[in-house]
């Protein structure tokens, strides 16, 4: 099997700005003073505070936790006092309980944070854990990996694929990440694959990092069952089932899952976590975040998860000109906030700002019919007329044509040459027919 | 404690009046335009519009001038009388004019030129919506129109010296008269609308156009194969093929007006039906029919049937199962 510019049919190639942070290590931010630690930093259930006001925690002790299955215990990521239980918005929009901690500045880790080797697990055991130490994929859409790594038993999963495509551009977070700790992403694989009880693991890398390929490479030199997929440089190469089709040529059916086709897709900064967590004891505190855009010194920073957004923006020399959007996430997915006190939760990898000069605010022109909505869309979606739909609000008929095999990566909207606002609108769709389903 | 504000930043100038832009993703566009495009469009008939003036000379510039001024002023004309707003800088109609000059005869007369041009756009283009929603090609709407109300004057020929010539399709037609070399069919210089002259220099502007990915290169090779194709089928002799091809307005409806986007299909499978469509049907009227010509009816009738090629080929969705 050839493993080199695999892709799939459709999307788009975008300028990647990766240039402005792809040299730069990962540096550790300061701790904050002050982290607001929202409660609900996953898909499912949100979780209920363990902890009162006046409580004294320690870096890595667990702060919220829920009964449900379909979520992922929070952590604190200082040691000091919780100053209130508040409620936030988070990055995504969700209203969140959230846990004010002051910090102490003293960084004292909870006793528990130990090493422990692979052979004293076993697989229930890797699982639990893991939801435990608040494991949640850290791509995108926060799903508690526990979850994911548990399938009915009827679904085989014989194939393991490691995200390390980063598509969206600017956001050079895992890159970085497959550079530097490359050794703890093997380890982490190989725990996953015994989650999993899967025999076979890819990593997908797009051909734009040639130097984390070789390092990956490098690394798995003599691993049998764990091999690098060269990836084509196209967006979004990354999303879930692209990557599966790429690699595998397996095709995910249309409102199934990855493990109806024997696949998992984990991000690599997930499997760097889930290293941490299971061989080190360490719960899920702190990722790392690509800051760039129209600040003065973009930065991959090592952050503490609650930590203000104006916090990293400061660390990397304020804003440069007036900003216009703050944008958590890359450009392309990202979600815009209003407030720079938002925290980063699990799920962000990226601040990146836009200055108020070079956001267009382009005319909305009548569609043109000149096609390459569908040409660039990977769900091979005709985005055109669901969005015609959508913005006469007859969902009924988005709905027939699919609106909900989108999967929101906004390629129509940037190639549209009439600027017309093609995702947004089947986004809006989605939600009004997933609404009207849960109510009958 | 959550403020629908941004707090005072640290330094106060750099604050937008403590508001930030919200809005859905994607935050990023790409430079494509709708003007863009069409400004390719008219980039790419230059070359086309110089054979027509260097063979035809004062006339044919005066027939693009008049075209172009009257498909504009009647497209801003309209939007106003429509309450629309006036988008006659994204340059459509500037291409529609273009392409009606280039499907007159030299000999037109002004007021036909101006009739044509506010027929395309007025009743064909603004009437059913405007850019994008027109179901049939402006420019060759306004021709069939012309053709249709003053038939002779659209079938005469002449060069400025005032000689009307025969076009090749119209000898090989009638069986009388000499038929040009094939390179003179190539380079230019043979009886036609203005525009049609020219094969090689149309097809330096079909280039620019696929580099340029306006234009999916399929749809005129495939036009232009079935059409020669068919011909074949139909029983035109191997040697006439060639004046088929580069005569008559194959080459400047094949990679300019049956790629129109608003309408042909804008599936690429319903792309590809709609050029056999239109292979098909120019053969087809070329031998079977009264008339010399034929691409002009054979899209106009391909147009009409695009929406429904469009519903029968719809793209498979992701991992749909059928």
């Amino acid at each position: 099997m050839d493993l080199g510019k695999l892709t799939f049919k459709g999307g788009a190639s975008i300028p990647e700005f990766k240039e402005l942070t792809s040299k730069n290590p990962v540096e550790v931010l300061k701790s904050p003073k002050i982290v607001y630690i929202p409660l609900h930093q996953h898909s499912g259930s949100p979780c209920e505070p363990l902890v009162n006001v006046g409580d004294v925690v320690k870096i890595g002790q667990k702060i919220g936790s829920s009964n449900a299955f379909v979520s992922s215990s929070i952590h604190s990521s200082v040691s000091g006092v919780v100053k209130e239980i508040s409620t936030i918005y988070t990055p995504t929009g969700i209203k969140s309980k959230c846990v004010v901690i002051e910090n102490d500045g003293m960084d004292e880790m909870i006793e528990s944070i130990k090493e422990r080797s692979l052979e004293y697990y076993k697989r229930e055991e890797i699982i639990s854990t893991l939801k435990e130490m608040g494991i949640v994929g850290m791509g995108g859409a926060s799903f508690p990996t526990h979850v994911k790594f548990s399938p009915p038993e009827d679904k085989k999963i014989d194939i393991l694929i490691i995200n390390g495509a980063e598509c969206e551009p600017y956001i050079t977070a895992d890159h970085r990440l497959m550079l530097e700790n490359t050794k703890d992403i093997v380890s982490g694989i190989k725990v996953a694959m015994k989650a999993l009880n899967t025999e076979k693991a890819y990593i997908g890398i797009e051909d734009n990092k040639p130097d984390a390929i070789e390092a990956m490479k490098k690394e798995l030199a003599g691993e049998k069952n764990i091999e690098v997929a060269i990836l084509k440089t196209k967006y979004p190469q990354g999303d879930e089932k692209r990557i599966i089709d790429a690699i595998t040529n397996r095709k995910v059916p249309l409102g199934g899952l990855p493990m109806d086709v024997g696949c998992v897709v984990s991000n690599v900064a997930t499997i760097k976590a889930i290293n941490d967590a299971i061989l080190k004891g360490k719960p899920l505190y702190e990722r790392i975040v690509t800051v760039t855009g129209s600040v003065n010194n973009p930065k991959n920073l090592l952050v503490r998860i609650g930590t203000p957004i104006e916090d990293l923006i400061e660390a990397c020399g304020g804003f440069k000109g007036k900003p216009g959007k703050i944008i958590i996430g890359g450009p392309m997915m990202g979600i815009a906030q209003f407030d720079l006190k938002t925290p980063i939760v699990k799920g962000s990898n990226g601040v990146l700002v836009q200055a108020l000069d070079e956001i267009k605010n382009e005319e909305v022109l009548p569609c043109i019919k000149c096609g390459k909505c569908i040409d660039v869309c990977p769900s091979r979606l005709e985005p055109l007329f669901i969005s015609s739909y959508s913005l006469k609000d007859n969902y009924s008929k988005c709905d027939e044509l699919n609106a909900l095999a989108c999967v929101e990566c906004g390629a129509c909207s940037y190639i549209c040459p009439a600027k017309r606002p093609l995702a947004e609108s089947i986004k809006i769709a989605k939600r009004e027919i997933t609404a009207k389903r849960k109510k009958s | 404690m959550v403020e629908k504000t941004i707090g005072k930043t640290k330094d106060d100038s750099n604050s937008l009046d403590n508001k930030l832009i919200v809005s859905l993703s994607p935050h990023i566009r790409s430079d494509e335009s709708v003007r863009g495009i069409m400004g390719d469009v008219i980039i790419a008939l230059i070359p086309a519009m110089i054979a027509s003036i260097y063979y035809f000379g004062f006339n044919a510039f005066k027939l693009i001038l008049i075209t172009t001024i009257s498909a504009v002023c009647a497209e801003a004309f309209i939007q106003k009388l429509f309450k629309k707003p006036i988008r006659v800088n994204d340059l459509s109609a500037v291409v529609t004019g273009i392409l009606l000059a280039l499907n007159l005869p030299a000999g037109a007369p002004w007021w036909m030129a101006v009739f044509g041009a506010f027929f395309g756009i007025i009743v064909i283009k603004e009437f059913f919506g405007g850019i994008g929603s027109n179901f049939m090609n402006p420019a060759l709407g306004a021709r069939a129109a012309l053709v249709a109300s003053w038939p002779s004057l659209m079938a005469t020929y002449t060069f400025p010296d005032a000689v009307s010539s025969a076009t090749p399709l119209q000898i090989l037609k009638e069986g009388s008269g000499s038929l040009p070399t094939i390179q003179q069919m190539f380079i230019g210089n043979i009886g036609g609308v203005i525009g049609e002259t020219s094969a090689a220099l149309l097809l330096i502007g079909g280039v620019y156009l696929v580099i340029r990915k306006v234009i999916d290169w399929k749809v005129p090779t495939i036009y232009i194969g079935t059409t020669a194709l068919m011909l074949l089928l139909l029983g035109v002799d191997n040697s006439q093929i060639i004046y088929h091809i580069l005569g008559g307005g194959l080459m400047l409806g094949a990679i300019f007006m049956a790629t129109d986007y608003s309408s042909s299909p804008v599936t690429s499978k319903g792309k590809i039906i709609f050029a056999i469509g239109c292979g098909l049907l120019t053969a087809l009227f070329r031998v079977k029919g009264n008339l010399p010509e034929g691409v002009t009816y054979a899209i106009l009738i391909m147009n009409v049937a695009s929406p429904l090629i469009e519903k029968l080929t719809k793209p498979k969705v992701f991992g749909e199962v059928k």
